[in-house]
């Protein structure tokens, strides 16, 4: 069985090598000239696919959990859903989490993900410790904060090893609920004042409705919150409904996206109301539907996710949206945040500025208006996400991140070029 | 505190049932043999789910030695899963008898020789649940596979008159078809995404099928219906088909 994306896009044969001890890994290092780490497969591009990949994901035993310290130290392919269900109960949560807890740990630090906190807490690699990693002659070694390992590596797409096992920080929660504001917005300049205005609270994140024209351009539902005090800890996880096959590639059209956008936005109250919901409706709306990816038909889909630095966000989001929404082409979620300050790292993603990310099914004309796009990042010193990439051009990437040079030489003076690599970084030349 | 024994723990299929009932708050026996190849998984366990992990020295063909196995467990277990299971390639167990012999003793005797000792307790105490791990394979032999596939179908007819015994002392009996799995004794088969299922989705459904007090479990369920097909076709035309 061959592995693929989250985007089922593209679909490439491929040799599975599981992960499952430090000797065996060291062997498949020595004996395949090049391979990239694929965990559980939910990037949504070709940034884990190559002709041999490692599967981390069967890596999966923790290994040390410090009460004391909510200090876990967990083998790679540990899934971030793992340690909600150990731990949720014994009043812990992940610092940092995507909106999907279906990733590994080593995909975590690799993309050096982030979340609906990102404003006041940051990347992934915030809260990792320090993560053992085995090079390409099959050493292993240990980085830290701090090193320039820790610096390539997080975010560095699976680029400089193989992550073996990491030590990440946990926070105490007291629930298992959210407390939830949400706000109905008329507009993008609606839109922007509400993400200042609430900027205090913990998470935050926008539902945009991308089919709006002229003045209701950028419309959406702000929904920010945090973690209550009170109610329990008492976590079960629910079983998943699932979409067994693939829709034909017509369910999905600009009808039936502007129906759900509009029953979406329509539910919510007007102005500024308030929901209690549990961790995972308001985490990972759409983990409990397995296989949601199916809906956007066999040909796949991508999803594109840019940012763009604060004072470009406006008028650049304003451009953009005019242009999906002129397209036609219809997205079934696009979600707008607002980022703190940027990182270290060579290639994480996020910088302080503005979000968007939206998902289109792949199709005839779709990669023509995502350059177009493109060009409208560029003009506004924005970049494009990695970790949801399977079409950006090597120029239009290079001009979003300036330390891709530094990534280049350590990872060509570390002798990383040349056995780790995806379709992605062969593309874009990582 | 209450123990289920794991027999076999070191098959995917038994590695994530365990994590499935330590999950559920149950103390666990892993039984194996060269146990101590399981003491990273024990920890694991532990430190997921914090309940007792012990593991057990078990060579399941070594049947004089169950009757001391089972007598030395000083807390005797709440229910008992059986997922030991060998699987050779039918042309080798066809060539070399210590091939077949070992799957039949795996997958059947040794199955037998330790759950007649779990049964006399469980009878006598009127408690309990036993879950056997058998296979679809079992249900009507093929060429390509009806070795290891007769051994199952003894193993199914075992659990069977089992669960008939026990019914009368509220003691359950779970008999479980996998499918296709994909695990280590399936690794370098070619087999058909649909139809073939993560381990721990077995390890899922055997839980629910258990705590459910069901009878028979086919996972993934679609194989229930294949099944019955492949075992209404008449004999006069499966014997001229390769599937």
């Amino acid at each position: 069985m061959s592995l693929y994306s989250w985007g089922m896009y593209p679909i490439v044969d491929n040799k599975v090598h599981k992960l499952q001890s430090e000797s065996g890994l060291k062997e498949t290092l020595l004996t395949t000239d090049e391979l990239i780490a694929y965990g559980n497969g939910r990037s949504y591009g070709d940034s884990a696919l190559n002709a041999n990949l490692v599967h981390a994901k069967p890596y999966d035993y923790f290994l040390d959990f410090d009460e004391a310290s909510g200090v876990l130290h967990t083998q790679a392919g540990v899934l971030l859903s793992d340690i909600l269900d150990s731990l949720v109960k014994r009043g812990w949560f992940l610092k940092v989490t995507p909106g999907t807890k279906l990733i590994t740990i080593g995909g975590a630090i690799a993309s050096d993900i982030h979340g609906k906190n990102h404003h006041v807490e940051g990347c992934f690699s915030e809260c990792v410790e320090e993560f053992n990693i085995m090079l390409a002659d099959g050493e292993i070694k240990t980085a830290k904060k701090g090193d320039e390992l820790f610096l390539a590596t997080c975010g560095g797409m699976g680029l400089t090893g193989v992550i073996l096992d990491a030590k990440i920080s946990l926070k105490k929660i007291e629930s298992q609920y959210v407390n939830q504001t949400t706000i109905k917005t008329k507009n993008l300049k609606e839109t922007f004042e509400a993400f200042e205005e609430y900027k205090s609270l913990p998470y935050s994140v926008a539902w945009i409705d991308c089919l709006a024209k002229g003045e209701d351009i950028g419309k959406c539902l702000l929904m920010v919150g945090d973690f209550a005090e009170d109610g329990d800890l008492r976590y079960k996880p629910k079983p998943k409904l699932n979409i067994p096959f693939n829709f034909p590639s017509f369910a999905l059209n600009n009808l039936s996206v502007k129906a759900f956008n509009w029953l979406y936005y329509k539910k919510a109250p007007d102005g500024v109301s308030h929901q209690r919901v549990h961790f995972d409706s308001f985490f990972y709306p759409l983990d409990s539907i397995r296989n949601w990816n199916r809906i956007y038909g066999k040909n796949g889909f991508t999803q594109y996710q840019f940012i763009l630095p604060k004072e470009e966000s406006y008028d650049g989001l304003e451009r953009i949206l005019s242009k999906i929404a002129e397209s036609g082409k219809g997205s079934f979620l696009a979600v707008l945040k607002l980022y703190g300050e940027e990182n270290e790292n060579y290639l994480s993603f996020p910088i302080e500025g503005y979000s968007l990310a939206l998902d289109f099914k792949i199709e005839d004309g779709l990669f023509e208006l995502l350059d177009e796009l493109d060009e409208i990042v560029v003009e506004c010193r924005g970049r494009i996400y990695l970790t949801k990439d399977v079409r950006v051009s090597k120029e239009t990437f290079e001009y979003g991140y300036p330390q891709i040079e530094k990534f280049r030489e350590y990872r060509e003076k570390n002798n990383m070029s040349e056995k780790f690599n995806s379709l992605q970084s062969k593309r874009l030349g990582l | 505190m209450s123990y289920v024994l794991i027999v076999g723990a070191k098959s995917d299929i038994a590695k994530e049932t365990a994590r499935v009932y330590a999950k559920n708050g149950y103390d666990l026996y892993l039984a194996a043999r060269n146990v101590n190849e399981l003491e990273e998984f024990r920890n694991d366990l532990e430190v997921r789910s914090k309940v007792t992990v012990k593991t057990l020295e078990l060579d399941l063909i070594a049947f004089d030695t169950h009757e001391n196995f089972y007598s030395s467990l000083s807390e005797k277990p709440l229910g008992v899963v059986v997922v030991a299971g060998y699987m050779t390639e039918q042309h080798k167990a066809e060539q070399e008898w210590n091939e077949t012999l070992n799957t039949i003793n795996v997958n059947y005797t040794g199955a037998v020789s330790l759950l007649n000792i779990v049964a006399n307790d469980f009878e006598k105490e009127r408690r309990g649940f036993i879950v056997g791990v058998s296979s679809v394979a079992g249900d009507r032999g093929r060429k390509t596979n009806y070795i290891y596939g007769s051994a199952k179908a003894a193993f199914s007819a075992y659990l069977s008159g089992l669960r008939n015994r026990l019914h009368e002392s509220g003691v359950s009996v779970l008999t479980v078809k996998p499918g296709f799995v994909n695990t280590k004794m399936t690794e370098g088969l070619d087999l058909p995404e649909k139809l073939t299922a993560e381990p721990s989705e077995v390890a899922d459904d055997i839980f629910k099928a258990q705590q459910a007090g069901k009878n028979t479990l086919y996972t993934k369920w679609i194989w229930r219906y294949i099944m019955l097909i492949i075992t209404t076709i008449p004999e006069f035309i499966f014997k001229k088909l390769s599937i």
